[in-house]
C-alpha cells in the first residue's frame, strides 16, 4: 500500500516511530494528485510549496522527539468555503475568483495548532448551494467510482479527494447535507457535528443557522481525530457553543449492546432506491446482531423537510450574500453607470444561476407581504421538524437512516431541474433543521459497484453516541476498506 | 399562498440587486413558480399554535428583539487589534486613498 492510502492514525504511529517522514507522505500524496487528479478534479487550488514546509516543520518536531499532535505532518484538504490566510479563497464562484482572505478561519488556526500539511482548497457547489458540485463556476469533480457519476454536494471535493486517496481527510462544510450526502455517494466517512460545536468564524456564510464545518476521513477513527482538533467554542462566533469537548477518541468501543437505534419508518418511502433499502436494512441487522435493540420509530414531519428547507436557507443566504457588492473584495463589473447599476452588474455577472436562484426564492420569502406566509411558516414547520426528533430521542440513543435517497448519479442528469436536485437532500435536511450531529459511514454497494451510506444521527451534542456506533458498524464490516480504481487513464476498472 | 409572476420577478430582482434578462426572467419565472408550488405543502400543516425557530439553541443566543427567550452572549467591550487595512484593502477592486472606491454618488456641482 502507498502511504496515501492509510488512514491519519495508522500514518501517526509510523510518523512517531520515525518509519517514515511527513515529507515522504506529502510526496506520496502529490505523487497521487498527479496520477488521478486530473480525472478527478476535486482541487481548486493546490498549495504544494507550504504543504512542503509544514511537512519539513513537522519532521523536525518529530525528529526531536517532541510530544506531537494526532493530525502533525498529516496531508488535510480543505473545502474552499473556508477561509485561509494567505490562500485564496473562492467558494467555487466567480463573484471571489481572486480573494485572498487576510485571515484563518478558527478552524484552520486549530488545524495549523495540530501541525496539518494543508495540501489545497477542494472544489465545491458554488457558495455551497448544490447537491452534486456541478454548481461550481471553476470545475466538474468525478466521483473516484464512477467518473460518469457526480461525487455528490455541495462538499463533492473534499469528499472525492479522500476517496481518491488524494488527500488523508479533509474539512467540508454541511447546510442540509453538504458533508454526509458526498461522503455516502463517495463511499468515505463524513460529520457533520452537532450546531454550535465548531466555530464557524471565517466558514463563508450560507445559511447561518444551519451552517457547520465537519470532516471527512477513510475511517471513524480518523473522523474522531479531527474533531477533537476542530470542536471548541470560540469568542469570535457567538453561535458557537460554550460545552465540554470530550476527546472522540474515548467513544470508539466496539460494543452497542444495550443501545436502542431507531429506525424511522418515513425515510424508507418509493422515493428510496431499492437497492439502497436492502444495503440500510442489511446495516440495520448487522447493529441488531451485535446487541442493539431495533425500534421502529416515526418522525412524522419529515416530508416537510425540503419545503422548510428551500425557505430558511436560501432566507438567510439572501441577506449573507448580500455582502457581494463589488466595493470591498471579489470581482466587480468594469464599466458601471452609477452604485446601484455597479450593483447588479457585478451580482449578475458574478453570481452562477443557482446562486442567483436562491438569493431570488430567498429574497421574496422574505419580501413584504410574503414573510408571514413563507418564512415565517417555515420557521414554525422547522419547530414541528424538530420536535420528532426531540420525542425521538427521549425513546432511543441513535437514529439510522440511508443517507441519500439515490447512488450517485450522472453528470448532467438532474441540472435542467432544480427540484428534482433539491430532493436529493431529503434524507440530510431533517436532522439539519435540528441542528443535530450526523455522520455518513460506508454500508455497501449497488450492483454498479457505487457506494451507499447509512446515516447516523444522534441528539444534540451525543456525538459520542454517534461515533461509537459507526465505529462498532466499521469494526465489524469490510465496506469501508474497499477503494475505487481510478487507473492513470482515467478508466475506472 | 401565491405564486409568482413576471412582474414580480422583476421586483424581486431589483430588491435583490440582481438584473436579468427578458429570457432569464421567463426562465426564473416558471422555475420559482413551481419551487414554490412545491412548497405550498407547507400548508398542509397546521401552525397557528406553534412557535417558530429561528435557532436551535435559543437559550444560548443573542437575537435582537426575538420573542425566543433567548439570552445575551456578551464579551467584555475591549479593543482589540483587527487586520491591518493594507491588508484589507489588498482585496478592493478600487482604492482611492486608503479608503474603497465606488463609482460617485454625489454631484460636485452642488
Amino acid at each position: 500500500m502507498s502511504l496515501c492510502e492509510l488512514t491519519a492514525h495508522a500514518l501517526h504511529e509510523k510518523l512517531k516511530n520515525r518509519e517514515i517522514t511527513s515529507v515522504e507522505l506529502a510526496e506520496s500524496v502529490y505523487a497521487r494528485i498527479d496520477a488521478v487528479e486530473p480525472h478527478v478534479k476535486g482541487y481548486l487550488t493546490l498549495t504544494k510549496e507550504l504543504a512542503f514546509e509544514q511537512a519539513g516543520l513537522a519532521d523536525t518536531g518529530f525528529q526531536n522527539g517532541d510530544a506531537m499532535p494526532a493530525l502533525a505532518g498529516i496531508p488535510i484538504a480543505v473545502k474552499d468555503v473556508i477561509c485561509t490566510k494567505g490562500v485564496r479563497t473562492t467558494c467555487a464562484s466567480k463573484i471571489l475568483e481572486t480573494f485572498v482572505p487576510p485571515y484563518n478561519a478558527t478552524v484552520m488556526t486549530k488545524l495549523h495548532e495540530q501541525g496539518i500539511v494543508m495540501l489545497g482548497k477542494t472544489n465545491m457547489d458554488e457558495f455551497a448551494m448544490g447537491s452534486s458540485t456541478e454548481n461550481s463556476a471553476y470545475q466538474i469533480t468525478h466521483n473516484p467510482w464512477d467518473l460518469d457519476t457526480i461525487p455528490g454536494g455541495s462538499s463533492g471535493g473534499s469528499a472525492a479527494v479522500v476517496s481518491a486517496d488524494t488527500a488523508i481527510c479533509s474539512l467540508g462544510s454541511d447546510t442540509g447535507g453538504s458533508i454526509r450526502q458526498p461522503a455516502a455517494l463517495c463511499g468515505v466517512v463524513g460529520m457533520k457535528p452537532t450546531y454550535g460545536r465548531v466555530s464557524r468564524y471565517g466558514l463563508v456564510a450560507f445559511a447561518s443557522s444551519l451552517d457547520q464545518i465537519g470532516p471527512f476521513a477513510k475511517d471513524v477513527t480518523d473522523c474522531a481525530l479531527v474533531l477533537n482538533a476542530i470542536c471548541g467554542s470560540d469568542a469570535l462566533d457567538a453561535t458557537s457553543v460554550d460545552v465540554p469537548v470530550p476527546d472522540f477518541t474515548q467513544c470508539l468501543i466496539n460494543d452497542v449492546k444495550g443501545l436502542k437505534i431507531g429506525v424511522p419508518k418515513e425515510y424508507f418511502t418509493s422515493a428510496l432506491d431499492a437497492e439502497i433499502a436492502d444495503c440500510i436494512h442489511t446495516a440495520i441487522a448487522v447493529l441488531e446482531s451485535l446487541g442493539a435493540t431495533i425500534e421502529e420509530i416515526s418522525l412524522p414531519h419529515t416530508e416537510y423537510a425540503i419545503a422548510t428547507y428551500y425557505i430558511i436557507a436560501p432566507a438567510e443566504a439572501s441577506a449573507n450574500l448580500a455582502r457581494y457588492d463589488g466595493v470591498r473584495y471579489g470581482y466587480r463589473h468594469e464599466n458601471p453607470e452609477d452604485l446601484i447599476g455597479m450593483y447588479k452588474r457585478t451580482r449578475s455577472e458574478g453570481f452562477g444561476e443557482e446562486v442567483k436562484r436562491r438569493i431570488m426564492l430567498g429574497t421574496f420569502a422574505l419580501s413584504a407581504g410574503y414573510q408571514d406566509a413563507y418564512y415565517k411558516k417555515a420557521q414554525k414547520a422547522r419547530t414541528l421538524i424538530k420536535s420528532d426528533f426531540d420525542a425521538a430521542f427521549e425513546k432511543v440513543d441513535v437514529i439510522a437512516t440511508p443517507t441519500s435517497p439515490t447512488p450517485a448519479f450522472k453528470i448532467g442528469e438532474r441540472t435542467a431541474d432544480p427540484l428534482q436536485m433539491y430532493l436529493s437532500d431529503i434524507m440530510t435536511t431533517p436532522a439539519s433543521h435540528a441542528g443535530l450531529p450526523g455522520i455518513s459511514v460506508p454500508c455497501g454497494f449497488v450492483e454498479s459497484g457505487l457506494p451507499v451510506g447509512l446515516q447516523l444521527l444522534g441528539a444534540p451534542f451525543a456525538e459520542e453516541k454517534v461515533l461509537q456506533v459507526a465505529y462498532t458498524f466499521e469494526q465489524n464490516t469490510e465496506h469501508h476498506r474497499q477503494k475505487p480504481q481510478i487507473g492513470t487513464d482515467g478508466v475506472v476498472s | 399562498m401565491a405564486t409568482i409572476t413576471t412582474e414580480g420577478v422583476r421586483h424581486v430582482a431589483n430588491l435583490a440587486r440582481l438584473e436579468f434578462n427578458e429570457e432569464e426572467t421567463g426562465h426564473f419565472t416558471e422555475q420559482l413558480a413551481r419551487i414554490l408550488d412545491y412548497i405550498g405543502k407547507l400548508n398542509e400543516l397546521e401552525t397557528d399554535d406553534v412557535p417558530p425557530t429561528s435557532h436551535i439553541h435559543p437559550h444560548q443566543v443573542f437575537i435582537m428583539g426575538s420573542q425566543t427567550g433567548a439570552t445575551h452572549v456578551a464579551k467584555p467591550d475591549v479593543v482589540k487589534p483587527s487586520c491591518p487595512r493594507e491588508e484589507v484593502l489588498a482585496n478592493a477592486p478600487e482604492v482611492e486613498e486608503g479608503y474603497f472606491g465606488v463609482p460617485r454618488v454625489v454631484d460636485r456641482s452642488h
